[in-house]
């Protein structure tokens, strides 16, 4: 068990540094003088080269590298272009409301989807079940954007039972706070739902199939025990495996989402700094973001012993 | 997996190979497979008659008739600078379908040409693997996001940063096929016949992973036509004359409360087109596995 940890943690360390080295990297791997795009296009010699300087463009990729790396072992992600503010402090003034609606998604979408894929999985080859397969697809198929706008305009512009746009913090009232992330959350989480909706139906149907189910069913034991105490603690893996990999797509949602439900965190953030070209901040995001999706995938491998005994490592 | 089963030996000029076979077979058990091809379909016509179909030039500019809701002159309305939405909303199918099917083209050439090399070559398997598991890491839609960044908005940039952020996926696929594929009876005997490596890859490996291939190329297509639009939606992306349904999107973003029009027709073309590629893709999954069918 020690064991199996340890190399696990230590192909996380690598994985990070892969990351860190393509994040790094792309600064240089793209055609052209990287200075003269981030400056615009009408930008003068003079800002170019500040530019150049800010970012140390002039000297030897490897020396670039490790003073990079050196400044991100002491948690700093590099100084804003724009603003001329650290990147991390930009990061932690932004952070509220993208923990927020990220963590409400995956509590309620979870809390839905499995119920939905245990469901579905009971009553195969009913309406039912040909429902919530059918949601699954449209699910895949809706972009977040689209969904955020339908959803808008008919839960608030034409019922007008919630708000158009914007952000409360937690502290100034947990029932607004709540009430501004319950349209970004439904159009965040329905591809995600789907996503473990699909996951969870496809391994319980695998569970429900083996013997052990039946002779649970055969002793009579209660419909709701067989599925929830013997297939569904059995069918965990695969699904905790896909809530895992599929926070990828809630980091990736959520940018969008707050862009289309004007939440000021770090999505925001990142869509400003595009249009600013501002290099560092993205950098920085896409950094935290992976490391974020890179520790939630190595807490849900390091989590399948205590769903699955036969898992020792 | 089903995949793996050799091929029986083509006799007469007539009979299909059982991929196909099994392809058609599904198609008639999965109605929806058939109506996502006829949208599809649809789709690529309108694309490529769009000059056609258009009522007017997508780009002109009639500051006069800004905003005008749907009506029978402007099918979808007009934009801010009133421009016909209908013309542009049929010109941007090109973009979403261009950038869909090339993404898909290119990611998956180069992940056979990777996957297959690294399932063979052992001492590069290990690094090339890392490399993707940290490609992988990066959710995607941020790596297209700092690629574009540092680039010229570009259809092409778009598709080479959206490309890299599928690669891996197909990698592992093709790379986990080839070390099943390679344990096979058949290809024991080929290398024990001494047939060259090229020619085993060839002649072997490539043709029984072209299925698989297919379908998840019909799941990158899907995605990668959402990220395109997430991408121009959020200014990342595909450049702003050009209508693409993203960029009519975000045109209408600060507009959507008097102008949902704007917002909502290229978001349902969108939607639909890739439903569309999507229940192709779940048709041909299920006609090549058909264990799999039964669950999913």
């Amino acid at each position: 068990m020690i064991r199996y940890i340890l190399r696990r943690l230590l192909s996380t360390v690598v994985v990070m540094a892969v990351v860190a080295f393509v994040v790094f990297s792309l600064l240089y791997l793209t055609p052209g003088d990287p200075a003269a795009i981030i400056a615009g296009d009408i930008a003068t010699d003079a800002d170019i080269h500040r530019i150049h300087e800010r970012l140390g463009l002039d000297d030897p990729f490897a020396v670039q590298f490790g003073r990079w790396v050196r400044a991100l072992a002491h948690g700093d992600l590099g100084t804003s272009i724009f603003t001329n503010l650290p990147v991390t402090q930009l990061i932690g003034q932004r952070i509220e409301p993208t923990v927020s609606l990220t963590l409400c998604t995956l509590v309620v979408s979870i809390a839905l989807a499995l119920p939905l894929g245990v469901l579905a999985a009971a009553k195969a080859g009913t309406w039912l079940d040909r429902a919530v397969m059918a949601f699954s697809v449209l699910g895949f198929s809706v972009p977040v954007f689209v969904l955020a706008y339908i959803l808008i305009l008919t839960f608030s512009v034409h019922l007008d039972w919630l708000p158009v746009q914007g952000y409360r913090n937690f502290r100034d009232g947990a029932w607004e706070w709540l009430r501004h992330l319950i349209l970004p959350s439904i159009a965040l989480g329905t591809v995600y739902v789907a996503l473990i909706t699909r996951i969870t139906r496809a391994s319980m149907l695998d569970v429900l199939a083996q013997d052990y189910v039946r002779t649970a069913q055969a002793k009579g034991l209660a419909p709701g025990d067989v599925l929830i105490g013997h297939a569904l603690k059995n069918a965990a893996v695969p699904v905790m495996t896909i809530i895992g990999i599929g926070v990828a797509l809630l980091i990736s949602g959520a940018i969008v989402t707050e862009t289309v439900f004007a939440l000021p965190g770090i999505g925001r953030l990142t869509v400003d700094a595009i249009l600013r070209r501002d290099y560092p901040i993205i950098q920085g995001v896409t950094l935290l973001f992976s490391a974020v999706y890179v520790l939630v995938n190595l807490v849900v491998d390091l989590s399948y012993a205590l769903f699955d005994p036969r898992i020792t490592y | 997996m089903a995949t793996a089963l050799p091929a029986p030996p083509m006799t007469a000029g007539k009979s299909v190979s059982p991929t196909w076979a099994r392809f058609r077979d599904a198609f008639r058990r999965h109605p929806m497979a058939l109506v996502g091809g006829a949208i599809l379909v649809a789709m690529v016509l309108v694309a490529i008659l769009a000059p056609w179909l258009a009522t007017i030039d997508p780009q002109a500019v009639s500051p006069a008739k800004r905003l005008r809701p749907p009506s029978a002159a402007y099918w979808f309305g007009t934009d801010m600078l009133g421009r016909d939405v209908y013309s542009r909303v049929v010109y941007g199918a090109r973009v979403s379908l261009i950038v869909g099917l090339a993404v898909a083209v290119v990611s998956t050439l180069l992940g056979v040409a990777i996957g297959l090399v690294t399932g063979y070559i052992r001492w590069l398997d290990a690094i090339v693997m890392r490399v993707m598991d940290g490609l992988m890491s990066i959710p995607s839609v941020l790596l297209a996001i700092a690629l574009m960044a540092l680039t010229r908005a570009s259809i092409g940039n778009v598709i080479a940063a959206i490309t890299l952020a599928e690669v891996p996926r197909v990698v592992r696929l093709v790379r986990s096929l080839v070390l099943t594929l390679r344990e096979q009876t058949y290809v024991e005997a080929a290398i024990a016949a001494g047939t060259t490596l090229p020619r085993i890859l060839a002649r072997h490996i490539l043709p029984n992973i072209v299925a698989p291939l297919l379908v998840q190329g019909t799941y990158v297509c899907g995605s990668a036509m959402i990220t395109e639009a997430i991408l121009s939606f959020i200014g990342a992306g595909t450049p702003p004359n050009i209508p693409s349904w993203g960029n009519i999107m975000a045109e209408g973003r600060s507009l959507f409360q008097i102008a949902g029009y704007l917002i909502l027709f290229p978001g349902i073309c969108l939607s639909l087109t890739v439903l569309a590629v999507n229940l192709l893709g779940d048709g041909m999954r299920d006609a090549l596995d058909p264990r799999l069918a039964r669950r999913m």
